[in-house]
């Protein structure tokens, strides 16, 4: 559906996109990541047809995307970054502009509208002017106004920056229950928001492409593991006699003092299944008593500072 | 496509409106212009309009340039221009929206002025003719003013810099073609630049002589500006 192939932008000397390809299919949702000034507004600008390319080539549906396209235009819904909005409207009647502007009929306009205040949220701001509003609800009616005509494709710049923890849940269910049938890019510095939402990852970094694949391609790709923190009430002699017996999970490190009788320790494995339970079940046989036992996975976070850290 | 342009003009007119700065732009305009005018009007005691038409081009150098200049650079500082320019409209129909609104602003602003030509018609007994001409061509030397200030205020996210380098460059304009820059010779240079300027075509207009050359000329000085209003639109607007 959306095509991108060796795409470079640069303003002046610096290069804002170096050499990008990927390609979205229909009804994915694809999560654009990269810490900031990795270039992901600028692609984002270049596939909505708000900036040209100065190589490389993008397509929507076939149809290249030109500064002219019409008709790649009317199959986008477009947040820019910060939801820029016409701050003396009333956001019924900026949601109304926009819809007309976005050829949706004017017998349509009102239904669509009430959509939008439902799924957005905005009943208690629908008669309020725009500059009045926080951030978090300017945030809301940029998605109601990218949303307002249906499309095929939204393309949201950090759709959930600014909202707060409820509405952050709220906008991340509707992104993906608007993702099933429908195809989605957003770009964020939340992994995550990525977990939460998107089937595939695309890590860009100072332009580059560095990453690509569904989430748990691109954990196992770092060699990511699971650790174990582990308080066991006994010595440290009788814990090392016995940490041999586990399988695929081995020792990591000693946390306590090396007398104590109640020692710490942590333990890692490599894939990414929950051995909590057999731990648990060699801490019984062995007659340990677990006064504590943790785990923390390896996130998402973590491989995107590994793949991002120049 | 007509109707996008309507429904942006539309909205670019009400935009005026909304904010009180409509109704100090045109508060002001009426009182200066009516102070100024009347104040000769009993003074000399003529019937006729020769005096407002004199006075008029000076006025609209303030008054236009205030008009266009946070057009663009509005839509530049608020990141509107984005949402715009990703909407399914054709560029240029923007542009001629966002000029007609103006226009439609700057026409407002003369239908005010009527009050002038009527207090003019009661007392004396005007030449109609060269009152008819002079609204014509300070309509279009308005457009003409508009479609400079509009191209400048693309340039900057400032609109006070929008405002006066749009006064200075309309300024520049209206006085080339005078004796004044002129001076009484006659060559080459100086028919251009007599063409050029707005001066002459607004002077044989207002003496109500509507010749089609003079509406070539304010149509072609739009119509440049308005271009070079889109390519700077398409280009260094959104870097
Ligand atoms: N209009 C512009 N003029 C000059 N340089 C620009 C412009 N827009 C972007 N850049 C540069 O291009 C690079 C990529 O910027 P971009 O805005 O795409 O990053 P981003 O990934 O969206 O960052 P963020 O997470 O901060 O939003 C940066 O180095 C930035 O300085
Ligand atoms: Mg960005």
């Amino acid at each position: 559906m959306i095509h991108v192939e060796h795409l470079h932008k640069s303003f002046g000397s610096v290069h804002a996109v170096d050499d990008v390809s990927f390609e979205v299919s229909r009804g994915e949702v694809v999560g654009l990541l990269g810490p900031n000034g990795a270039g992901k507004t600028t692609t984002m600008r270049v596939i909505t047809g708000y900036l040209s390319a100065n190589e490389g080539l993008v397509s929507v549906d076939g149809v290249p995307v030109s500064e002219d396209g019409m008709e790649t235009r009317q199959k986008i819904g477009y947040l820019p970054e910060n939801s820029p909005l016409y701050l003396d409207m009333e956001v019924y009647e900026f949601l109304s502009y926009i819809a007309r502007l976005r050829n949706v009929s004017a017998k349509k306009i009102n239904r669509r509208i009430i959509e939008m205040i439902e799924i957005c949220g905005l009943k208690s701001v629908i008669g309020r002017q725009a500059g009045k509003l926080s951030k978090g609800y300017r945030q809301r009616v940029g998605l109601a106004a990218a949303m307002i005509h249906k499309p095929p494709i939204l393309i949201l710049d950090e759709p959930t920056s600014g909202l707060d923890p409820n509405q952050i849940y709220e906008i991340r269910e509707l992104i993906k229950n608007i993702g099933q049938e429908r195809t989605v890019i957003l770009s964020t510095h939340i992994m995550q928001e990525v977990e939460a939402t998107c089937s595939r990852a695309l890590i860009i970094n100072s332009g580059k492409l560095v990453a690509h694949g569904t989430i748990d391609e691109l954990l196992n790709r770092s060699g990511a593991h699971i650790n174990y923190t582990v308080s066991i009430k006994a010595t440290r002699r009788q814990i090392e006699e016995r940490v041999t017996l586990l399988n695929n999970v081995n020792f990591g490190e000693w946390l306590t003092d090396e007398l104590s009788e109640h020692q710490r320790l942590t333990l890692r494995c490599s894939d990414r299944t929950n051995h909590s339970e057999e731990i648990f079940n060699w801490a019984v046989k062995n007659a340990f008593i677990l006064t504590e036992l943790t785990h923390e996975t390896t996130s998402l976070e973590s491989v995107f500072r590994e793949l991002t850290q120049n | 496509m007509k109707n996008n342009i309507f429904i942006i003009a539309k909205k670019e007119y009400k935009a005026y409106f909304l904010s009180p700065i409509a109704y100090v732009y045109l508060i002001t305009f009426l009182v200066i212009v009516n102070w100024l005018f009347f104040r000769s009007f009993f003074l000399v005691g003529q019937a006729d309009m020769r005096q407002f038409f004199g006075m008029m081009p000076w006025i609209f150098l303030f008054f236009v340039p205030a008009v266009a200049m946070s057009k663009w650079s509005e839509e530049r500082k608020l990141g509107t221009l984005e949402l715009l320019f990703t909407l399914p409209i054709r560029d240029i129909d923007i542009i001629i929206a966002k000029f007609l609104a103006g226009v439609g602003l700057i026409a407002t602003a003369l239908i005010l002025t009527f009050p002038i030509a009527i207090t003019v018609a009661l007392v004396g007994n005007p030449d109609w003719g060269p009152i008819i001409g002079g609204y014509l061509g300070l309509l279009l030397l308005g457009g003409a003013y508009l479609s400079i200030g509009l191209m400048i205020s693309s340039l900057t996210e400032n609109q006070i810099i929008a405002f006066i380098l749009g006064v200075f460059l309309c300024f520049i304009i209206l006085i080339i073609g005078t004796p004044m820059v002129i001076g009484g010779t006659s060559n080459f240079i100086t028919n251009i630049l007599q063409y050029a300027g707005f001066t002459p075509h607004f002077d044989s207009i207002s003496r109500g002589v509507v010749d089609s050359s003079d509406i070539v000329y304010y149509f072609s000085v739009m119509g440049l500006f308005l271009y070079i209003n889109e390519r700077i639109l398409k280009g260094i607007a959104r870097r």
